[in-house]
């Protein structure tokens, strides 16, 4: 069970939120070529280490959170507002 | 000082497997039996590398060996054979698809789960029991009629089923349940379960016994590139050169692919299964529940086998979460309450490649020399067979095989995406 530390309700448990995947891609802007819009789509650097995700908290608060978690040891380092800038660590620290 | 050279590896046949070979080493104190697989230590280069010993790397290798009578190979194995994927798995074949290029793939496996153990010499234990998806509305109805209608139409069985029926063939389903009423289900007569370790060995088995080179406790820490091209590979047992490599390590190919400059329309999730103590026979169909996703077959030695969905998100933990075992459990109860009192006896989480469309690549990919087989989601196993012929066709003939065509990896920037449940680009839907 991850507990998710919401910053608006408190740390809740996992099946209060529902899961949308990776945080880090970028919808890119109109004068973007075919091959931007297919690696915004499909293509995913699926680490494993430091992943930067969204979770909607569903049975809380309902908003969209910006988590980063470790995939192997499900460790939560930080959580943020949609809006708010978090970043994965340095290429170098994220195993 | 250089290390001594190997031993040559000893390519002793095993011999033909069958009940009278039983009987005569019975009488001789089974001492005549020889190893399954010889244990090939890595020569400098091979024709073919094929990076993961699971159940589609062996029978990539077998194929490559007996369809196209190339042996210049290797399989290459991190751990000991069939302790990945291949024997975590909850052992089912079926081939009842909705969308046509689905059920031709899945149905040209099931042919060759149906001939496996003649063509291999070996028992895995291929055992058509039936799989029955159960309906519990009438919108469910429609969808799964449809679909029986569709693999009928390409020539594979697929019959509707009264409630009456569904309890005739398990009388431990609750029909009147009261959340999710059993109205029907869906049969498909041919579809069951094979012993899964069984395939690991039949095909390591036959295809050593071709020349292949099964080569275990070896993993890839690097793949070596020289003008764009593969070249080969660096192992924790040296290095080794290729003419062209081929992944087939689902669950791990984002990795396996970086290593090559390569990022995949693929997500690494955790699937759980679990397995009962061992009760007398109560269930001799592979039985699914259609308004939750949870699945059981029993095995021979009577455990109750069974799975649901994936945990959800991203994951590299070998081991599953307690919300989706809590919802497995729930679903189990729900619609088999006799279950209720049994014990879990074991409780596993396996490494599943989710791409994003819930589709298999069986491919070239944008690097020169380099094959991928992966992508599999939760269903790896009913394809074995499949997955590695038309690898093995892949590779030596250079084009697709045509029921195989369809799951290259340039589909998703052409969008001709296989989305069977028709969810878009979110593995943790799929």
């Amino acid at each position: 069970m991850l507990r998710i530390p919401c910053p608006w309700c408190g740390t809740r448990d996992e099946s209060e939120f529902r899961y949308r995947g990776d945080a880090t891609r970028v919808r890119p802007g109109p004068a973007a070529t075919r091959a931007d819009f297919v690696s915004y789509l499909y293509e995913r650097d699926n680490p494993c280490g430091w992943h930067l995700e969204w979770w909607l908290h569903t049975g809380g608060c309902r908003k969209l959170l910006k988590v980063l978690r470790h995939t192997l040891t499900h460790e939560i380092r930080a959580v943020a507002a949609a809006h708010e800038p978090l970043a994965l660590p340095r290429a170098d620290e994220r195993g | 000082m250089d290390p001594p050279a190997p031993p040559p590896s000893p390519r002793r046949s095993s011999g033909r497997y069958s009940a009278l070979r039983l009987l005569r080493e019975g009488l001789q104190q089974q001492r005549g039996w020889t190893r399954a697989w010889a244990k090939a230590a890595p020569k400098p280069s091979y024709r073919v590398l094929i990076i993961g010993g699971g159940g589609h790397g062996l029978a990539t290798a077998y194929y490559l060996a007996a369809q196209h009578g190339i042996t210049e190979v290797a399989v290459l194995e991190r751990g000991p054979l069939g302790l990945g994927n291949v024997g975590r798995n909850t052992t089912i074949i079926r081939s009842n698809y909705f969308h046509p290029a689905n059920i031709r793939f899945y149905e040209f496996s099931l042919k060759l789960w149906e001939g496996l153990e003649q063509a291999l010499n070996f028992n895995a234990m291929v055992s058509q029991r039936g799989t029955l998806n159960l309906f519990h509305t009438e919108a469910q109805r429609d969808l799964f009629t449809r679909r029986a209608n569709q693999m009928r139409l390409l020539g594979v069985d697929a019959e509707a089923v009264s409630a009456a029926d569904v309890k005739a063939l398990v009388p431990l389903v609750d029909l009147d349940n009261g959340r999710y009423p059993v109205l029907g289900g869906f049969l498909q007569r041919r579809g069951g379960t094979v012993r899964h370790d069984a395939v690991a060995w039949g095909y390591a088995r036959a295809a050593s016994e071709r020349g292949v080179d099964i080569i275990e406790h070896c993993e890839v820490t690097a793949i070596n590139r020289s003008g764009g091209r593969v070249i080969g590979v660096e192992t924790t047992r040296g290095s080794i050169q290729a003419d062209l490599v081929c992944l087939a390590v689902a669950g791990s190919s984002s990795r396996l692919a970086r290593m090559a400059g390569l990022v995949l329309p693929i997500e690494t999730h955790v699937l759980q299964a679990f397995v009962s103590e061992a009760i007398k026979p109560v269930l001799d169909v592979v039985l699914t529940y259609g308004a939750g996703h949870f699945y059981v077959s029993q095995s021979d030695k009577g455990g109750l086998v069974f799975g649901g969905a994936i945990d959800g998100y991203n994951s590299y933990a070998q081991r599953g979460t307690l919300p989706m075992a809590e919802e497995v459990a729930a679903a189990a109860v729900t619609l088999l309450p006799g279950l209720a009192r049994l014990k879990i006896l074991r409780q596993w989480g396996g490494l599943m490649d989710m791409s994003m469309d819930g589709s298999p690549v069986i491919s070239q990919t944008p690097v020169d020399g380099l094959l991928l087989n992966g992508g599999w989601c939760y269903g790896g196993f009913k394809a074995i067979p499949a997955g590695g012929f038309t690898t093995a066709h892949l590779i030596a003939t250079g084009a697709p095989h045509p029921v195989a065509a369809h799951l290259d990896l340039a589909r998703f920037a052409e969008g001709r995406m296989v989305d069977e449940r028709g969810v878009g680009p979110f593995p943790f839907a799929h």
